[in-house]
């Protein structure tokens, strides 16, 4: 198939980027979105143009690492995945397609469609983590959890980290990341010791960061290449509400 | 790059009002308490379709509240005022989260309402500025000043009906009462959502239930100048 | 395969002068890791601080020993080259991770999960290093759940585990089918914590491009910022290597696009000995390639075996598609040609039929690359709801990707390149002949063997990471004391002039054909000659090709805009340049295992049944690399294995 695509380019930090239009003559419908990109980077290569610079690695939908809002939606249109598992056959002959980065203060853009996401690590870095030294741990099976509670939790710990919930939200808000590690560690007995601390780091991280509050919008929900639920978000306002009660 | 932050929390009321998801409580408890009022205000005012003298009698009742009622006024007051505030703060912090916009944005499930909170709820505040003047203040026809029904109340009835006797000001009124409803069809969804009370289970729920509120909002309210205009109340 | 050539003889390696001391303690098996650590050398907790180390990859063993050493008071910088530590490749890993925890009660214990480790590695790794791994794994899965990794649970709250390939017990640990993931996030979390209080200084985005040697011990790296393209000199007490697999010297693999060999090529030619380099495993069940803009190939569970028949046409050249095929036109080969395990035979025998049928041409497919498997049967058998119960998930991955619908018509499967058991030789300390560099998890060789099993790469990385290192850098240290070299120091200088002269030869060549070219061309040569079928004839060719392809790649590449800014293609570029050498090292050591073991199969030696034949007289050892300089043949050292604790065994599987 023959396509257009309007891709976001842009040098670096400094630079204000504007849409560059390619032409992508031979698209096969097996291809994934990035090995689309591949083939046009080969010829923009060969025509001696800088090729057009995207963040990836995995390739297999799980590290977070790809990131690029397609027609207006992050990952692409199709639900629950990753621009690296889109293919092609989910478009159609002389398709134009809009290319974007990540848009968001937190997310600085580094060039073309990479964006710096570090802000995601801080927000992890003031809390999100059980403060537990290597050695020492108690016998696994010391402690029985809930099967329900282990399941809750694994829903919330699927989270990727790709930033498409903020990329999706018009506020560019970072809840439902947040909230996934929130309730992912609420959910289990290891998680209780920290409990208050942790939501009221993790949020004041996110606010300092610069990301916007929530509307209620769910954009995110719909974004999330693992499905995650907006339901952790309000986990983690009853969480932020119990910590304002207790901590300090 | 921002810094990691210090971790020394403030005091109880600092530690609500500084933080996004605290806003966010604050907004859902000042829009439950506008919300409550504006149930209230409903059910006084579809007494008009009992009669003249069921509302004007409500209307009096209100007035013998005295200071309390200026208490209720000014609660709501605050809180209305608060609700416009942190709305207004937080639709600028919103904005400046996304400094650049998408040239191309497909929403997935983001409604209309929602997209436009900020102006569903200015143009209501407008409308309320209005309304007020209207029929608080008599601003817009002193005439109204003088209206009272034959036991000395004021006649809230006959306002009501020389108000709406105006299809411009009546279809003003449908839409600044539809926009309400849009506002609380979202407002009310997200006050669940806001406060922690949705859950997986319970979600659905809720966003029938901020929708039904929101129908029976726009039907109580809309209700009133149709019936004067149509003649359904005399 | 078709060689053209006539038959050659490369030139042999020499031996050199060996292998350094393995430090492997004496006296019973069980008891070598509790003495051992009781007789190493401690860095008290008060002088802890006064040491930097530095942490290359943030992997499970990267992230796990940046965190644990952070904890005990070292002073820890940690690189990697992705925009955060979370998103190492360890991630991708969906089965889980093994432990002898006998939780199920059926008989599992320490030494049956060591054996398993040894058997299934055909008998080329250590006992001790292995017993060892066996030994940690059960306080790794107690690190975990305390860290809060949700793994998966039976109602009554307990942990539950599954069966997996090479074992007759439950031993392992999962959580959905994102073990790597969760236990990732763990040792992430863990580090993250460290990074917040100060502990540790990460710098994503930055990747390793070389080791500095002072005095015959590792004192530091250089690196280069991706973003900015900043190279720096970084100084410590120790180097720690958790770099990963080599596996895209194939181009084509399950490994993440940005997986690499630099660092580990990088310190080989600083001096450190590379072992066992032709270890390679290659995994029966992935999706095949589509097209030439193929850019990675992706691993379905070998689970669908359990259920799936493969099969290939009987004729030559078929065309039609499977439905129109008869029964009695299609060759159910792994059926036939192992009765008793029929479609369950192991993963190398697996693949290198699959291999076979398609030289033959009867390969399935686009370019006839691809077997059937084919689930009808148990689709009639079992009903369409059983089989969506246990392969839903991944039946909708495979139409994902290829867009075929596998309850209608047969999946298309071909092997695909998985994991590396090679890398950097280690002694028993994971320290490597150059005194302070320590090597960690896939990176280094020491616990697999010929072949891995599965759901062993994650427990080898944490026990590295959690459980071993921070034991054994502290004898390191504490002999060695303080180092009191600093980046001003003239290697320092003369190893970070290297490194700039060599980026800017790359950015000076200015060619026609562009990075992933040559690695496309790099990885078929490898594919052909080192994968899963390897021939002498094979491997003289690709010894003489590789050269040439590296010739021209210098002469002929073209790598675009300059160092000072974002350059994916400068990034690649560099690390194509080390596989172009690194292949060859692979195809040399190949080419002189005159045996077949585990992953390593050499087509000369093989029963008259298509068996492997090991040859446990002249190979069990490990074979390590000694760089001798550019365009000279490196010096094979041999480490003498010792089977004190078990007996050599033949694998059977008919």
């Amino acid at each position: 198939m023959h396509l257009t695509l309007h891709v976001w380019r842009q040098k670096n930090g400094d630079d204000s980027g504007g849409f560059v239009t390619y032409d992508a003559p031979d698209v096969s419908e097996h291809m994934s979105f990035l090995e689309m990109l591949d083939v046009v980077n080969e010829q923009l290569i060969t025509d001696g143009i800088d090729p057009i610079a995207f963040d990836h690695d995995c390739r297999e939908g799980i590290c977070g690492t790809c990131s690029m809002v397609i027609n207006g939606s992050p990952h692409g249109p199709e639900r629950a995945t990753t621009t690296c598992q889109l293919h092609m056959r989910h478009f159609k002959d002389g398709d134009e397609i809009w290319i974007e980065p990540w848009r968001a203060k937190a997310f600085p853009v580094i060039k073309d469609l990479v964006v710096d996401r570090s802000s995601f690590d801080r927000v992890v870095q003031a809390g999100g983590f059980v403060s537990v030294n290597t050695g020492g741990a108690p016998d696994a099976n010391a402690l029985p959890i809930p099967k329900a509670a282990a399941d809750e939790a694994m829903d919330a710990a699927a989270c990727i980290g790709c930033g498409a919930c903020v990329a999706a939200c018009k506020n560019a808000s970072a809840m439902l990341f947040v909230a996934a590690k929130v309730s992912h560690l609420a959910s289990l007995p290891q998680g209780q010791v920290e409990r208050e601390q942790r939501v009221w780091r993790m949020v004041v991280q996110m606010d300092e960061e610069k990301f916007g509050a929530c509307t209620n919008q769910f954009e995110c929900e719909a974004a999330c290449p693992k499905e995650i639920s907006v339901s952790h978000i309000a986990k983690m306002n009853r969480e932020f509400g119990r910590s304002v009660r207790r901590v300090g | 790059m921002s810094t990691m932050v210090a971790t020394k929390p403030p005091s109880l009321p600092a530690r609500v009002v500084t933080r996004s998801i605290g806003k966010k409580f604050l907004m859902a408890l000042t829009g439950v308490i506008s919300f409550g009022f504006i149930l209230g205000h409903m059910a006084g005012n579809l007494l008009i379709f009992v009669g003249p003298d069921a509302i004007n009698e409500y209307g009096q009742k209100l007035v013998d509240l005295g200071p309390a009622l200026w208490v209720i006024r000014a609660a709501l007051l605050i809180s209305f005022v608060a609700h416009i505030w942190l709305g207004i703060q937080l639709n600028a912090e919103n904005s400046a989260a996304r400094p650049i916009n998408y040239r191309k944005k497909a929403y997935a499930k983001a409604s209309w309402v929602s997209r436009t909170m900020i102006w569903s709820g200015l143009v209501v505040l407008a409308f309320v500025a209005y309304h007020l003047a209207h029929f608080t203040f008599h601003a817009i026809d002193p005439a109204y000043a003088g209206m009272y029904d034959a036991q000395g109340r004021k006649d809230i009835y006959t306002m009501l009906l020389t108000g709406f006797a105006n299809p411009i000001v009546s279809v003003f009124y449908i839409i600044a009462v539809g926009l309400l409803a849009g506002h609380l069809s979202h407002g009310v969804a997200s006050m669940f959502q806001s406060l922690g009370l949705t859950t997986l289970r319970m979600r659905t729920l809720f966003d029938r239930a901020a929708l039904l509120f929101a129908v029976i909002v726009f039907l109580g309210f809309g209700s009133i100048p149709v019936a004067v205009l149509t003649g359904l109340v005399k | 395969m078709s060689i053209t050539v006539e038959p050659r003889t490369a030139p042999r390696s020499t031996p050199g002068t060996g292998v350094p001391d393995d430090k492997i303690p004496s006296g019973p098996l069980e008891q070598r890791w509790e003495k051992h650590k009781g007789q190493m050398k401690l860095v008290a907790p008060a002088n802890r601080r006064r040491y930097s180390l530095i942490v290359v990859g943030s992997g499970l063993a990267g992230a796990s020993a940046a965190a644990s050493l952070a904890e005990m008071g070292y002073g820890v910088r940690c690189f990697c080259y992705q925009d955060s530590a979370r998103r190492a490749h360890s991630i991708a890993a969906q089965g889980g991770i093994n432990a002898a925890k006998n939780y199920q009660n059926d008989g599992d214990s320490v030494y049956r999960l060591f054996y398993d480790t040894i058997k299934g590695g055909d008998f080329r790794s250590r006992e001790a290093n292995v017993y060892r791994l066996a030994e940690v794994s059960t306080a790794i899965i107690d690190q975990c759940v305390a860290q809060g990794v949700p793994f998966a649970r039976e109602y009554g709250g307990h942990l539950s585990n599954r069966s997996f390939g090479g074992a007759q017990v439950s031993r392992t640990f999962y959580a959905r089918g994102q073990t790597g993931q969760q236990l990732l996030l763990g040792a992430y979390s863990a580090l993250a914590r460290q990074i917040g209080l100060g502990n540790v200084d990460m710098h994503p985005r930055t990747e390793m491009l070389d080791l500095v040697v002072v005095d015959g011990h590792a004192k530091g790296i250089i690196t280069r910022d991706l973003v900015t393209g900043k190279v720096e000199r970084w100084a410590g007490d120790a180097v720690i290597l958790a770099t990963g697999g080599y596996g895209n010297t194939f181009y084509l693999s399950t490994n993440a696009k940005g997986c690499n060999v630099t660092a580990a090529y990088r310190a080989y030619k600083r001096g450190a000995l590379f072992a066992n380099p032709c270890f390679t495993q290659i995994h029966p069940t992935c999706i095949p390639v589509s097209g030439d803009y193929q850019s990675k190939l992706t691993l379905m569970s070998e689970s669908l075996r359990n259920d799936g028949r493969i099969w290939v046409p009987k004729k030559h050249g078929d065309t039609r598609p499977a439905h129109q095929i008869p029964e009695d036109e299609r060759d159910y080969y792994l059926e036939r040609k192992y009765p008793s395990f029929g479609n369950l035979a192991p993963r190398d025998i697996a693949s290198r039929s699959a291999k076979e049928v398609c030289d033959e041409g009867r390969g399935v497919g686009p370019g006839g690359l691809g077997v059937y498997l084919d689930f009808a049967d148990s689709i009639n058998r079992l009903g369409e709801k059983t089989i969506a119960d246990r392969y839903g998930n991944l039946f909708q991955m495979y139409e994902r990707i290829t867009g075929e619908d596998p309850y209608r018509q047969p999946m298309r499967i071909f092997p695909a390149v998985h994991y590396t058991m090679g890398g950097l030789w280690v002694d028993y300390n994971l320290m490597s002949n150059i005194p302070g560099l320590h090597v960690l998890g896939e990176a280094n060789f020491s616990d697999h063997g010929a072949n891995r099993l599965g759901a062993s790469a994650l427990m080898q990385g944490l026990a590295d990471g959690y459980f071993v290192i921070p034991y054994t850098i502290g004898d390191y240290l504490a002999r060695e004391g303080k180092s009191e070299v600093t980046t001003d120091h003239d290697a320092f200088r003369e190893v970070e002039s290297q490194t700039t002269e060599r980026v800017d030869k790359l950015l000076s060549v200015n060619g026609r054909r562009s990075v992933d070219d040559f690695h496309r061309e790099l990885g078929k040569v490898m594919w052909d000659y080192c994968g899963m079928g390897r021939t002498r004839e094979g491997l003289t060719k690709a010894l003489e090709r590789i050269p040439e392809l590296r010739d021209d790649f210098w002469n002929d590449v073209r790598v675009l805009g300059a160092n000072e800014e974002y350059n994916t293609s400068l990034e690649k570029a560099g690390r194509v340049a080390d596989f172009l050498e690194f292949g060859e090292l692979m195809c040399r050591d190949a080419l002189e295992r005159e045996e077949s073991c585990g992953g390593h199969f050499r087509e000369e030696y093989q029963t008259e049944e298509g068996e492997a034949m090991r040859n446990d007289k002249d190979f069990t050892h490990v074979a390590a690399w000694r760089f001798q300089g550019d365009g000279i043949i490196p010096t094979r050292e041999v480490e003498q294995l010792h089977f004190e604790f078990v007996e050599l065994a033949t694998r059977s599987y008919k």
